[in-house]
C-alpha cells in the first residue's frame, strides 16, 4: 500500500531497462518498496536493471518482455502481471526512445517508430494499466514526460510531439481518474545527462536520472499531479511558450 | 439527540459513480467510495455496505467469503472514520459501515452494564447516560468514534495510569467472522477476545458490546491545572502526583526549544460530586448532570495546505500556553471541554488542507523519558509545525497481543503532510523507539515501515494464529493490514472484468452525498 508520505510498497515499470526508472527504482527501494516488476526490451540493459534493483534491496525482482509497440499484447501483459501479483502501488511508464531527428523527419517509418513507442504504445499500455488500478481502487501512475512536450522545437520536434501527446493523455486520464482513488503524476525533466543523450551537449539546467528519481520521490510525498526537474523550468517553461515563433525556431538544440 | 454518526467531511467519502450494470436482484446496497482516515492521507475507493443492521453486516462477511459479494479483495468494517491512517479503509473491497448499528439493546441502571450496538458513538452514550449518572469508562479525546471502533483499536484515554483501556470494561462482545457470529467474552475465549481488541477489525465485524460504565454525579469535573516551564518539571509533577488524580494529561508545546524545551500546561481531574459544585449548580441536579454537546464552529472549507505552518502554529502555542492559568486548584469544567476541546471544531482535520497531516503516537518505558526529550528536540529542530502534542502516562499493559499500552510515557504530535524528508525523520524517530522498547499506536499509524512494527509488536505471531482460527482464509482485510503484511490479496483480485457485484449494479441511483 502506499503510506501517509506517498511511498509505494510495489512497482511496475514499463520501460524497466531506462535509466531514470532505474534511479527510480533504487530511490523508492530506499524507502519502503519491497516489490519490483520491471517490464521492458529484454537485453543486457534489463538484466543491469534487475541486478540493480535487487542490491538497492527491494526483496522481490523479476524482469517481463515488453515492447511499447506491441500494441496488442499490452491488455494481455497487464491483466496477467496485475493478476499474479495482486496489484501495484505504483506504475512508472518510463520506456521512450529519442529517435534521430536530422534522420527520421524525412523518414516516415523513423518518425512513426518514435511516435509510437513514445506515445501510441504507452498510451495504450497505460489505459490498460488505469482499469486495473481503478479496480484496486487506488494507485499512482508515475509518467516521464519531457520539457520538450511543454512546446516541439525546430531541432527535435518528433521527440517532443511523442512526448507532448504523452503528456496531454497523461493529463487527461488523470482527470478520468479523479475520484477513484488513483491519482496521476507527470514528470517533466530537461535534459537529462545519461545515456540516451550520450555525445550531446547538455542544454542549461541539465539534470541526472538521480536527481529525477528524487524529485518523483519528493512528488510523491507532497501528492503533486506536474513535476519539473530541476524545479526552475516549470518558470523558464512558462516564458518559452510564450516566445515569439521566429525566435522560437530558431532556437538550439 | 443530535445526528449520530455522521462522516465527518465530503472528502472523507465522495462518492464515486459506479459503472453502469443491470439492477442486482438480492443483496445489499453498495456504493463505491472513496475513503480516508482523519489524517486525509492515502485514499482509496471500496465498495462501502450500509450495515442497517448487525444481521447485514453478518451477511456481508459471509457473502464474501464465499465470493458472492466483492472482487476478492476481502472486508472491513468502518465506524467514524477516526482513525487517523487506513485501519477503515480497504482498496477496491468491501467495507461495511456499522455506524447504523447504534441501538442499545440492554441497560442495567443499577450497574451500569449497558449492551449496545457496536456502531454506538461514545457521544451518543454520554448524551443518554451521563445524565441518569454513568459516564464511559474510557474516553479518548473525541467522543465520536464508535464502540466497535475503540474495541478494534483498544483505545485509551486521560484514565489509563488507573483504569487500563477500552477493552478491560467490555465484559462480552459479538464478533461477525468468516467462520460465524459468535459472542466472545474475556473468560470464554480470551484468546479472541484479546485479538479483537487492538486486532483492528482484522479478526471480524464487531456488531455488538456489553461494557460496564462507571458511576458520576454531575457532568463536571474538578480540574487542578498548572504551567510547567520545561519538560523534567512536567514529568516530574507526572511521576510524582498523576496517582492522586482520575484524569491526566500534559500538553506540550513542540515550538519551544532550548531551555523552554517540553514547557507544557498540565491538567488534570476528579469527576465532581454534586456537593463539590457552585452552589447555582447544586441547586439544579438535573442541569449538574446535563450532557449537551455543542459544535461551535464548522471548517468550511479546505484551505491551502500550509496554512499551518511553523508562524502560524508558533503563534497559537504560545498564545495558548500564555492563556493557562500559572496555577489552579479544583475548577469545575464540564466534561466535553475537558476531555473533547476539539470536538467543538467540526471537521478541524480540514485545517490541514488537501495534503492532510498524520499523528505520531509512540509509548516508551517509565525509564525511558530521555526518547521523549529527544522526539521533541529533534521535531522542534526541522521547525515541523506541530500543534500541541500530548504527553501522559500509561498504567499496566492490557492483554491484547497488537494493544498499544505498555507502562510509560506516550506522546502524541500532528505534523502536516508534505515536509520534505518527514517520512525519513519518522523513521528515524522509528528506530529510537524501537531501541528504548517502545511501540507505535495502529489506530494512529499511516506510515510505520514493516520491520519497525514486526519488533515493536512481538506477539504478533500469537495474534496471527488466532486471527487464522476464525478467519483461515484472510477474507477480512485493510489498508493497513495489506501496509503492515497482517494480511494480503491473492492473485487475480479486484479483476475489472468480474461479473459485477450486487454492489457496482445500483449505478442508476444519484451519486451518494452525505446522507446522514
Amino acid at each position: 500500500m502506499i503510506d501517509a508520505v506517498g511511498q509505494p510498497q510495489s512497482l511496475l515499470v514499463l520501460g524497466g531497462a531506462s535509466e531514470i526508472a532505474q534511479a527510480v527504482v533504487a530511490s523508492v527501494a530506499g524507502r519502503r518498496c519491497r516489490t519490483v516488476v520491471l517490464a521492458g526490451r529484454e537485453g543486457p540493459r534489463l538484466t543491469e536493471a534487475v541486478e540493480r534493483a535487487r542490491s538497492a534491496g527491494v526483496d522481490q525482482v523479476e524482469a517481463v518482455r515488453f515492447e511499447a509497440t506491441d500494441i496488442e499484447g499490452h491488455g494481455e501483459l497487464v491483466r496477467s502481471l496485475f493478476d499474479r501479483f495482486g496489484g501495484f502501488d505504483m506504475v512508472l511508464v518510463a520506456a521512450g526512445v529519442l529517435g534521430d531527428q536530422q534522420a527520421d523527419e524525412h523518414d516516415p517509418v523513423g518518425t512513426a517508430r518514435v511516435i509510437t513507442t513514445n506515445f501510441t504504445g504507452l498510451a495504450a499500455a497505460m489505459v490498460a494499466v488505469a482499469d486495473r488500478l481503478r479496480a484496486q481502487g487506488y494507485g499512482r501512475l508515475v509518467v516521464l514526460s519531457s520539457v520538450a512536450g511543454d512546446r516541439a522545437r525546430r531541432a527535435n520536434f518528433v521527440y517532443g510531439s511523442s512526448k507532448a501527446g504523452l503528456d496531454a493523455f497523461s493529463q487527461g486520464l488523470g482527470d478520468a481518474l479523479a475520484g477513484t482513488g488513483v491519482s496521476v503524476m507527470v514528470v517533466r525533466p530537461g535534459f537529462v545527462k545519461g545515456r540516451m543523450t550520450e555525445g550531446m551537449d547538455p542544454a542549461p539546467f541539465a539534470t541526472t536520472p538521480e536527481a529525477v528519481a528524487e524529485s518523483v520521490v519528493r512528488g510523491l510525498e507532497r501528492d503533486a499531479q506536474v513535476v519539473y526537474v530541476p524545479g526552475v523550468l516549470r518558470w523558464v517553461f512558462a516564458v518559452m511558450r510564450h516566445v515569439p515563433r521566429t525566435l522560437w525556431r530558431r532556437m538550439p538544440a | 439527540m443530535t445526528t449520530p454518526a455522521t462522516p465527518a467531511t465530503p472528502e472523507q467519502r465522495a462518492t464515486v459513480p459506479a459503472a453502469p450494470s443491470s439492477p442486482a436482484p438480492s443483496g445489499p446496497v453498495v456504493v463505491r467510495t472513496l475513503l480516508t482516515g482523519w489524517g486525509r492521507t492515502a485514499p482509496s475507493a471500496a465498495d462501502v455496505v450500509e450495515a442497517v443492521h448487525p444481521d447485514v453486516a453478518a451477511a456481508a462477511v459471509a457473502d464474501v467469503a464465499a465470493g458472492r459479494l466483492g472482487s476478492g479483495r476481502g472486508i472491513i468494517a468502518r465506524g467514524m472514520g477516526r482513525s487517523y491512517g487506513d485501519a477503515a479503509q480497504n482498496a477496491g473491497g468491501v467495507v461495511v459501515d456499522g455506524t447504523w448499528m447504534d441501538s442499545v439493546t440492554a441497560v442495567d441502571l443499577e450497574t451500569g452494564h449497558v449492551t449496545v450496538g457496536a456502531g454506538t458513538s461514545l457521544e451518543s452514550l454520554m448524551e443518554r447516560f451521563v445524565p441518569q449518572g454513568w459516564f464511559v469508562p474510557v474516553t479518548p479525546g473525541t467522543r465520536q468514534v464508535t464502540v466497535g471502533g475503540a474495541i478494534a483499536a483498544d483505545i485509551h484515554g486521560k484514565n489509563h495510569h488507573r483504569d487500563g483501556s477500552f477493552a478491560c470494561h467490555v465484559t462480552s462482545l459479538t464478533l461477525a467472522t468468516p467462520s460465524g457470529t459468535r459472542r466472545v467474552d474475556p473468560e470464554g475465549d480470551p484468546e479472541l477476545f484479546w485479538a479483537t481488541a487492538g486486532g483492528m477489525g482484522l479478526t471480524g465485524v464487531v456488531t455488538e458490546a456489553t461494557l460496564a460504565m462507571i458511576p458520576v454525579e454531575t457532568s463536571y469535573l474538578l480540574v487542578d491545572t498548572e504551567r510547567a516551564r520545561d519538560l523534567d518539571d512536567v514529568m516530574e509533577r507526572m511521576v510524582t502526583g498523576d496517582d492522586g488524580y482520575h484524569y491526566s494529561v500534559a500538553w506540550i508545546d513542540c515550538q519551544a526549544t532550548g531551555a523552554r524545551l517540553g514547557r507544557s500546561v498540565l491538567t488534570r481531574g476528579d469527576h465532581a460530586r454534586l456537593a463539590d459544585l457552585p452552589t447555582k449548580l447544586r441547586a439544579d441536579p438535573r442541569r449538574a448532570r446535563a450532557f449537551v454537546p455543542r459544535t461551535l464552529a464548522t471548517v468550511p472549507v479546505t484551505p491551502p495546505s500550509g496554512l499551518l505552518n511553523p508562524l502560524t502554529v508558533g503563534a497559537f502555542n504560545e498564545l495558548w500556553f500564555r492563556k493557562a492559568p500559572r496555577r489552579e486548584v479544583g475548577r469545575p469544567h464540564h466534561m466535553t471541554g475537558f476531555f473533547h476541546p476539539l470536538d467543538g471544531v467540526a471537521a478541524w482535520n480540514r485545517l490541514y488542507g488537501s495534503r492532510g497531516f498524520l499523528q505520531y503516537q509512540f509509548v516508551v518505558g517509565d525509564d525511558q523519558g530521555e526518547v521523549v526529550r529527544r522526539v521533541i528536540g529533534r521535531l522542534a529542530k526541522v521547525r515541523l509545525a506541530s500543534f500541541l502534542a500530548v504527553l501522559k502516562r500509561f498504567g499496566p499493559g492490557d492483554p491484547g497481543p497488537l494493544s498499544f499500552p505498555m507502562p510509560g510515557w506516550t506522546l502524541a504530535l500532528d505534523l502536516p503532510v508534505g515536509h520534505p524528508g518527514l517520512g525519513r525523520l519518522l523513521d528515524e524517530l522509528d528506530d529510537e523507539v524501537v531501541a528504548a522498547g517502545g511501540r507505535i499506536y495502529l489506530a494512529k499509524d499511516s506510515r510505520v515501515s514493516r520491520d519497525h512494527f514486526e519488533a515493536m509488536y512481538p506477539r504478533l505471531a500469537e495474534w496471527k494464529a488466532t486471527r487464522a482460527r476464525v478467519d483461515p482464509d484472510g477474507v477480512l482485510r485493510s489498508d493497513l493490514g495489506r501496509r503492515l503484511g497482517l494480511c494480503e490479496d491473492g492473485p487475480g483480485s479486484a479483476a475489472p472484468t468480474h461479473a459485477p457485484t450486487p454492489a457496482a449494479s445500483r449505478a442508476a441511483d444519484p451519486p451518494r452525498e452525505q446522507t446522514r
